[in-house]
């Protein structure tokens, strides 16, 4: 049920997207972030795009599956150009059928809103596709230290979110195999009416709980036992290093924003 | 109930960079009243095997018959509600399915899935109580509060209780002390013979599998690599030891004695009885060569 899923998965392979140092791809990816609100017309949308493309060309996922790991976030993407496309009442009159009307601005935003969420999308996954849980941690750890001047946990987050992200696999194994062991005890999780079918979480709910408990009382105590104290003073076994790669896939974002500034209208 | 698969494949997250192949061609004939014990390394394909027993998992390839029902890749299914009633699954580490508040709830818990009443589900939940060896006070206890042997039993009860005609045990003992594991296998051994159940067992243990099974099924990287009574499995004890599989002490002590006294026993022997049989019964006669 959950195999199709892609968020917080990793590919692994041997690209250049994922040999690139964390700290450029979460760097890039912030920018990324930002400069996709520049762009305001087709040409700058299509240098987005490629942009896009180009990225997932190198970083070898196969785009199919990308693209049916993202189907249940298309709906959502439907969704937005859906609400524009009803909503938006400027520009020319294209299309009118009793109530329902469509505009020519309420189209153009439309596509250009969700090919904005859309492009985020695809960036982020690929962010998380070729990128280990534990280099996006080291990376953030990393870019935020500065932080730590102004008493700001920065190893206490970056230790939570590993831990969680670390968990994620062994949760979903989990579930499907209380959902197995319950489905074999007579409950039906897929077919039925809807108050039988929200009845029937609970079996999976409470012991997911508890084994999470369990695990985390666990996990703490593995870890006191091997002298954790926090972060002060620890050393790194895997070290970050910035190459010209990084560099370069970063100067390579900046022409990216200068011909979109120069482009927009 | 007999069960069969034939030509079975499985493959995970098919269609996906992460497709793994699991199982392959694997042709087993479970007929009903059958103890059969299937063996093999950790990633063998032994867990995924039992999981097409009762349709959990839908073959890739091949198909899987249980009783009158077949389930093949392209075939939807319904009503596999029949198909779960019958055949019971004891998963690894049962205790992880346990939910409800007592005791006696969890165990009644698969029955009423099944449409059976109130009244009769405790009935049975007393009865699966007592025949996994625990005192019917446990009933009214919260099953979070027992020890992990304890419930390990109830969640056992609790598959019990739903009275299928077959039963698939997934390394039912993993974890427990060597006198629970004992009880344990010899309650299973004692229902198969009892209720005339099929049986099938998933286990590490050469020394169970010897002892209760009629049938063994040896899997190794996901196929069937022999197949047999335990007799003809461990007649040629170099096989398994060379894939790396435990041979039980009883067939290597006697293959000890064969090799120093330059003597062959007229059969393997799987217990310590037979063995002390045989060598009595050799020493006595003298000892011909």
């Amino acid at each position: 049920m959950m195999e199709k899923m892609i968020f917080g998965r990793y590919v692994p392979a041997q690209s250049l997207i994922h040999r690139m140092d964390p700290r450029s791809k979460l760097v890039i990816i912030f920018l990324f972030v930002c400069i996709v609100f520049i762009a305001n017309n087709s040409l700058t949308y299509g240098l987005l795009a490629i942009y896009t493309l180009v990225m997932i060309s190198l970083s070898k996922v196969p785009f199919r599956f990308i693209i049916s790991g993202l189907k249940p976030v298309l709906w959502l993407v439907l969704f937005t150009l859906l609400l524009h496309l009803f909503l938006t009442k400027e520009g020319e009159l294209l299309f009118q059928a009793g109530w329902f009307s469509i505009y020519e601005e309420g189209l153009r935003q439309g596509i250009f809103i969700s090919l904005r969420f859309f492009l985020l999308i695809l960036m982020t996954s690929i962010l998380t596709l070729t990128t280990t849980p534990i280099e996006i941690t080291d990376g953030l750890e990393n870019l935020l230290h500065p932080l730590n001047k102004v008493k700001f946990p920065v190893h206490e987050l970056a230790l939570m979110m590993s831990i969680s992200l670390r968990f994620i696999p062994t949760l979903m194994q989990e579930t499907d195999k209380i959902m197995k062991a319950q489905t074999a005890r007579g409950v039906d999780f897929s077919s039925g009416p809807i108050k039988d079918r929200v009845k029937a979480i609970i079996p999976l709910l409470i012991p997911l709980f508890v084994n999470s408990f369990k695990r985390a009382e666990e996990l703490a105590t593995a870890m006191e036992a091997r002298g954790y104290r926090g972060g002060e003073g620890r050393t790194k076994y895997r070290q970050l290093s910035w190459g010209i790669k990084d560099t370069s896939m970063l100067v390579f974002l900046g022409i990216l924003t200068a011909l979109l500034v120069l482009f927009r209208t | 109930m007999d069960i069969s698969l034939q030509k079975v494949e499985y493959r995970y997250q098919a269609k996906t960079p992460f497709e793994r192949l699991a199982i392959k061609d694997v042709s087993i004939n479970i007929p009903s009243g059958t103890f059969l014990a299937i063996i093999g390394h950790t990633g063998s394909g032994k867990s995924t095997v039992l999981q097409h027993l009762n349709a959990l998992l839908k073959p890739t390839a091949g198909k899987v018959v249980i009783g009158d029902k077949e389930v093949t890749a392209d075939k939807k299914q319904k009503n596999l509600k029949e198909v779960r009633q019958k055949v019971g699954i004891v998963f690894q580490f049962p205790e992880h399915q346990l939910f409800e508040e007592t005791v006696e709830k969890d165990i009644c818990f698969g029955p009423m899935n099944f449409g059976v009443t109130m009244e009769e589900a405790q009935r049975r939940a007393k009865v699966a109580i007592k025949q996994v060896g625990l005192s019917e006070e446990i009933l009214s206890k919260s099953p979070f509060d027992l020890s992990g042997g304890q419930m390990r039993r109830v969640a056992i009860a609790g598959v019990l209780a739903m009275e299928p005609d077959v039963i698939v045990l997934d390394e039912p003992t993993a974890g427990l002390d060597p006198r629970g594991r004992k009880e344990i296998m010899d309650m299973f051994h004692a229902l198969h013979i009892e209720r005339k159940l099929s049986t099938v067992l998933v286990t590490h243990s050469m020394e169970d599998a010897s002892k209760y099974a009629d049938h063994i099924v040896i899997m190794q990287n996901g196929e069937v690599y022999k197949k047999g009574t335990p007799e003809e499995i461990f007649t040629s004890p170099e096989d398994l030891m060379q894939l790396g599989l435990d041979v039980p002490e009883v067939v290597r002590f006697q293959q000890k004695i064969e090799e120093t006294f330059h003597i062959k026993f007229s059969q393997t022997c799987l217990t310590v009885e037979m063995l002390t049989k045989e060598i009595a019964s050799l020493l006595k006669g003298g000892g011909q060569k």
